[in-house]
C-alpha cells in the first residue's frame, strides 16, 4: 500500500517523473491534440497512458474500477503491444483530464457497435458533451471501457515500444527496425537486452513514431484470460478504497442530510451532540449537517443525536403516490414512439388479445462501500484534495471545486477503487459535500463516511416504472405488440443535475430493452411517456434495460403461452438476429431444454441484447416446503470478442446476480415523503444460500463488440418470473417476486 | 483508563470510551483498514474479524467487550505471504469490486479452523450473513472448497 501510494504521488505530482527518469507515452496523433493531465510545466510527460521508469512500467487507466476488472483489461491492451510481462504492471487511475474522455460514449466510434450508441449513451453524450464540453466525458459506465480502450490503450503501447526502440537504435547505431522487444527489454540485433527503464529518459525527446497494430493473430495476452491485477490486493486487505484513506491528522466525519428530496432544514439543535464525546466540530450544510469527531463511530454518534426540525418536500408522499406520478405520464404527451410497424390496431381488433399492466420498484444501487470521500482543503494556496470513488471525475472535480469556490485546477481528485459503483458513483453528491466539509475544518484532512441508513435514504434510485402491454397471436406468431412505458427519465433528470439543462426530443434511454430488441413481429408499436417527479432517480446498472427487459421477455412468455409454444422456441421463431439465436440455442444445449420439468421444478428463460451484448439466460427454480429455492442458472452471451474470456464470465454472472436479487427481493418504498429502507435488514439483497449454481458460456462470433459489465443483469429478472411461473401457474407482473411468492433463505 | 487488546500479535492500548465498537478502533486508530464498515448493525459481514478465533462482527463489539486477541484481514497474511485460505481467493480470482473479501475470507477461515472438511450447506450457512453485491457466491464457494482441500492435504 505505501509503495502505491508512493507511486500515485510520484505520477500525479510529476516532476518526479522527470526527475526520477521516467517518461510517459501518447497517442495524441490519434486525435487532436488534448491537454495533457502530467503538466509539462510542472515537469510532466509526453502523455497519460504509460509511465516507464526505473521501478518499470505503469500504465494510467483512464477508466475505473469498480469490480469489473477493467483495470486489468486495459494493462492487457497496452502490455500486448508494448511486450511486457502483467506481472509487475501496476496500474494507476488517471486524473480528471480531457485526454481520458470516454471515446466509445461518442458517435465517432461507431464501427465496433452495430446498434450505435444505446439510447442514455446518447444522451450522455449530448449533454456532458454540449457546448463544446465533449471532453469532459472520463466517465466509467455504459459497459464501454473495452469498446473505448480497445484501440487507444493498444496504440498507448505500440507508440511507446517504438519510442523506446528509437531511443536505442539511436544509442547503438542501429536501425529501429533491427531491433526486437520481449519482456520489458529492448533486443539488440546481437542479443543484448537493454532494460525499457535504462531507455526511458532517451525515448522522452523522441516523437512518438507512426506505427500499426499487430493483427489479432499475433495476440499472446489478449483473448487470454489474465491474472486480474487487484487480486492480492483485494484477498489481503490491502486494496484501498476511498473510505480507507488515512493522513496524519485524520479526522472523522458523516453527514445527516434532509430526508426528504426536495426538503429542507427548519431548525437544528447540536447541543447535545457537541457535549458527546470525540465531537470537533458540528457543520451546518444548509440541507443537513455534518458532525467531524475523533472516529467515524463518534461522528455518526452524535449526528443522530443533533435534534433537526425537517422541512418537507413536494415529492410523492407514499409508494402509491410514486406510482400514481408515473400512471399520470401515460394521460399526459408521449415523449417517444420509436416502432412503430404495421397496423397494431387492427391486429388487435380483430382478435382476443392480451391486455396486461406491469409494474418494476424503485431500486437501490447499494454499494457495499458506503458513499463518502476523503478531503483536504488547504486554506494557504488554496487547495482543495480529494480522494473520491467515482465514476466521472473531471465532473466531480467541476462541481466540488464549484460548491467551495476554487477553480477546477486548484482541486485534484484522486479516484481509488471502488467498493462497487452499479452507476451509483456517477452522481456527485458525495464528493461535494466531502468538499464542503473540508472546507468547514480548513488544513484538516477529514474522512467521510455516510452512515448505510444515509447512503440508502439519499439514493438515486433505478425508477419504478409501468408498462402497458398488448398483443395477439395467430398460428403461433405474433401478430400485434404494443408496450407504453411510463417512468421518471433517468438521463433527464441526470442531464439536469450533471449539464443543468435537460435535453429536448425522445428519450431513447428510457425504452432502452424494449424498442431495440431485434424481434420480427407483424406490427409492433414502443411508446414512451416521461413522469415528472423531484424523486431522485439515476443509472442503475443496465438502466432502462433493468426494467424493460423485465416487461419485454415476461410479455413474450406470455404471448408464447398463448400460442401454446416453448417459450424459447417460440423467441428463436421470432428472433431476427443471427447472435440473439446463437445465445439462446447455446442455453438450451447447456440447460438441456426440453420444454418440460418434473414436478416441483420450474424454468424459464429469457434473452436480451443490450450494450452491444445478447445474453440468454435459464433459470431453475425448486419448490422447497412451499418456498422457491433458485437452484441452477446458464447463462450464454455473444460478446462478439471476449478480450478475458474469465472476467467476462465473471461480468456475466455477477450481472445474472445482481439481476435476481433484484427480481426476487429488492424494493425501495416511500411513507411519509421519505426512502422507508434503511439498512440491510429491510432491503434484502441476495445472500450466498440463496444464490444458484451457474454455468457460463461466452461466445465469440466477432460479428461485433459488446460490452460485458450490465448486460447479463436484465433477463435474469424475467428470466426468474418466467420461472416461477412455471413452477407456479402464477404469471407474477410486480416486482419484487417476494411481494407474492416466498423464497428460501 | 486506557483499555489493551491484544491485534494481530501485538499488544495495544486505546484511549477511548469502551462502547466504541472495535470495528472502528481498528480502522480509525489502528489503521487496519482491511476490515471494512458496511452496514453498523452486523447485517452484511463486511466487518467480520476473529476475536479468539471465533468469526465475529466487529461493527456490534464494544471494544471494552473485547476478551481474546483479535486476528483481522492483515494479520491472517499478506501479499508475500497469503493464509492458504487468501491464497485459494487468489487462485479463483474471487474478488470483483472486493470491499466485501476481508469479511468474506474471515468467515471463511473461521469455518475451516472448526470444519476442515466442510459440507455445500456447512459453507452455505458459514457465510451466510456475509453480503455480497458484485455475485460472487459462486466463486466463494469454489474457493473455500480449494482452501479446504489444500488445508487439509497440506
Amino acid at each position: 500500500m505505501g509503495r502505491l501510494r508512493t507511486i500515485a504521488r510520484r505520477s500525479f505530482l510529476i516532476g518526479s517523473v522527470a526527475v526520477a527518469g521516467g517518461v510517459a507515452f501518447g497517442v495524441w496523433q490519434l486525435r487532436r491534440p488534448l491537454e495533457n493531465p502530467l503538466r509539462p510545466d510542472e515537469g510532466a510527460t509526453l502523455n497519460p497512458f504509460v509511465i516507464v521508469d526505473g521501478a518499470g512500467v505503469t500504465v494510467i487507466a483512464p477508466r475505473a474500477e469498480m469490480g469489473q476488472g477493467i483495470h486489468t483489461t486495459l494493462a492487457a491492451l497496452v502490455a500486448e503491444e508494448l511486450d511486457v510481462d502483467m506481472e509487475g504492471l501496476r496500474v494507476l487511475h488517471g486524473p480528471p483530464a480531457r485526454a481520458y474522455y470516454n471515446s466509445a460514449l461518442l458517435r465517432g466510434e461507431l464501427r465496433y457497435h452495430p446498434e450505435g450508441l444505446s439510447g442514455w449513451r446518447q444522451v450522455m453524450a449530448d449533454t456532458l458533451g454540449a457546448g463544446g464540453k465533449l471532453l469532459r466525458l472520463q466517465v466509467t459506465g455504459g459497459s464501454t471501457s473495452t469498446l473505448d480502450g480497445f484501440v487507444r490503450m493498444r496504440m498507448a503501447g505500440a507508440t511507446a515500444r517504438e519510442a523506446l526502440k528509437e531511443a536505442a537504435a539511436r544509442a547503438h547505431g542501429v536501425a529501429r527496425d533491427r531491433l526486437g522487444t520481449d519482456g520489458g527489454h529492448v533486443v539488440l540485433p546481437d542479443g543484448t537486452r537493454i532494460p525499457y527503464g535504462a531507455l526511458a529518459e532517451a525515448a522522452a525527446g523522441v516523437a512518438p513514431p507512426e506505427v500499426a497494430l499487430r493483427p489479432a493473430s499475433d495476440w499472446r495476452l489478449l483473448g487470454q484470460s489474465q491474472p486480474r491485477i487487484d487480486a492480492v490486493a483485494k484477498s489481503t486487505g490491502t486494496a484501498e478504497y476511498a473510505i480507507d484513506v488515512r493522513l496524519p491528522g485524520m479526522k472523522f466525519a458523516t453527514v445527516r442530510m434532509c430526508p426528504h428530496p426536495g426538503g429542507g432544514m427548519a431548525g437544528v439543535d447540536a447541543s447535545a451532540a457537541e457535549a458527546m464525546p470525540g465531537v470537533a466540530q458540528i457543520v451546518d450544510l444548509d440541507t443537513g449537517i455534518a458532525v467531524v469527531a475523533r472516529t467515524t463511530w463518534e461522528a455518526m454518534q452524535a449526528a443522530e443525536a443533533v435534534e433537526i426540525e425537517w422541512t418537507e418536500g413536494p415529492g410523492p408522499a407514499t409508494t402509491e403516490d410514486a406510482f400514481a406520478e408515473i400512471a399520470a405520464a401515460f394521460d399526459a404527451r408521449r415523449n417517444a414512439r420509436p416502432r412503430n410497424d404495421g397496423d397494431v390496431d387492427a391486429a388487435l381488433r380483430d382478435t382476443d388479445g392480451l391486455s396486461v399492466e406491469y409494474r418494476a420498484p424503485f431500486l437501490h444501487h447499494t454499494t457495499l462501500e458506503p458513499m463518502g470521500a476523503a478531503a483536504l482543503y488547504d486554506p494557504d494556496e488554496p487547495h482543495l484534495t480529494l480522494w473520491s470513488g467515482n465514476q466521472a471525475p473531471v465532473m466531480h472535480r467541476e462541481k466540488a471545486a464549484e460548491a467551495v469556490g476554487l477553480s477546477e485546477d486548484q482541486v485534484t481528485l484522486h479516484t481509488p477503487m471502488m467498493g462497487g459503483g452499479f452507476g451509483r458513483r456517477a452522481e456527485f453528491d458525495f464528493t461535494v459535500l466531502a468538499a464542503r466539509v473540508a472546507r468547514a475544518v480548513p488544513g484538516t484532512p477529514v474522512q467521510v463516511t455516510w452512515s448505510r441508513e444515509e447512503d440508502m435514504r439519499h439514493g438515486f434510485y433505478r425508477p419504478g416504472a409501468i408498462a402497458r402491454m398488448r398483443g395477439a397471436v395467430a398460428d403461433g406468431r405474433v401478430t400485434a405488440f404494443e408496450a407504453r412505458v411510463a417512468a421518471p427519465s433517468v438521463t433527464r433528470q441526470s442531464s439536469r443535475r450533471f449539464a443543468g439543462f435537460a435535453p429536448p426530443g425522445p428519450d431513447r434511454g428510457h425504452l432502452e430493452g424494449m424498442a431495440d430488441q431485434p424481434y420480427a413481429f407483424a406490427a409492433a408499436r414502443v411508446e414512451g411517456y416521461l413522469a415528472e417527479t423531484v424523486l431522485p432517480v439515476g443509472f442503475w446498472r443496465a438502466v432502462g434495460n433493468s426494467f424493460n427487459s423485465f416487461f419485454h421477455e415476461c410479455f413474450v412468455d406470455e404471448l408464447a403461452q398463448a400460442a401454446g409454444a416453448d417459450p424459447l422456441a417460440f423467441r428463436l421463431d421470432h428472433l431476427d438476429d443471427a447472435s440473439c439465436r446463437d445465445v439462446l440455442e447455446a442455453v438450451a444445449e447447456m440447460s438441456d431444454w426440453t420444454g418440460r420439468t418434473p414436478e416441483g421444478v420450474g424454468r424459464g428463460v429469457a434473452m436480451t441484447r443490450s450494450f452491444g451484448t445478447p445474453v440468454a439466460q435459464v433459470v431453475e427454480v425448486a419448490d422447497e416446503d412451499g418456498a422457491v429455492r433458485i437452484t441452477r442458472a446458464w447463462v450464454a452471451c455473444d460478446i462478439g470478442r471476449a478480450l478475458d474470456p474469465r472476467i467476462v464470465a465473471q461480468q456475466m454472472e455477477g450481472g445474472l446476480i445482481q439481476g435476481l436479487s433484484a427480481a426476487a427481493f429488492e424494493e425501495i418504498t416511500f411513507e411519509g415523503g421519505r426512502t422507508v429502507q434503511g439498512n440491510f435488514p429491510d432491503y434484502r439483497p441476495m445472500r450466498l444460500p440463496q444464490a444458484p449454481r451457474v454455468a457460463v458460456r461466452v461466445l465469440e462470433s466477432g460479428r461485433h463488440m459488446g460490452g460485458a459489465g450490465e448486460p447479463a443483469t436484465p433477463p435474469a429478472m424475467p428470466a426468474l418470473a418466467n420461472a416461477v411461473f412455471d413452477l407456479t401457474g402464477r404469471r407474477l407482473r410486480e416486482l419484487p417476486l417476494s411481494r407474492h411468492v416466498a423464497f428460501a433463505g | 483508563m486506557p483499555i489493551t487488546l491484544r491485534v494481530n500479535g501485538d499488544d495495544v492500548e486505546i484511549d477511548l470510551p469502551g462502547e466504541v465498537p472495535l470495528l472502528w478502533v481498528l480502522r480509525d486508530v489502528l489503521g487496519l483498514t482491511g476490515t471494512k464498515y458496511g452496514c453498523g448493525v452486523a447485517a452484511c459481514g463486511a466487518c467480520t474479524v476473529h476475536v479468539g478465533g471465533e468469526a465475529v462482527q466487529s461493527c456490534q463489539l464494544p471494544v471494552a467487550e473485547v476478551r481474546d486477541e483479535v486476528t483481522t484481514i492483515e494479520g491472517l497474511g499478506t501479499p508475500d505471504d497469503p493464509a492458504p485460505i487468501q491464497q485459494a481467493w487468489i487462485e479463483h480470482q474471487v474478488a470483483q469490486c472486493g470491499y466485501c473479501q476481508s469479511g468474506q475470507i474471515m468467515a471463511a477461515a473461521a469455518l475451516l479452523a472448526r470444519r476442515p472438511d466442510p459440507s455445500d450447506a456447512e459453507i452455505d450457512d458459514a457465510l451466510a450473513l456475509n453480503l455480497c453485491r458484485c455475485g460472487t457466491y459462486g466463486a466463494i464457494r469454489a474457493a473455500v472448497r480449494t482452501a479446504a482441500r489444500q488445508m487439509r492435504e497440506a
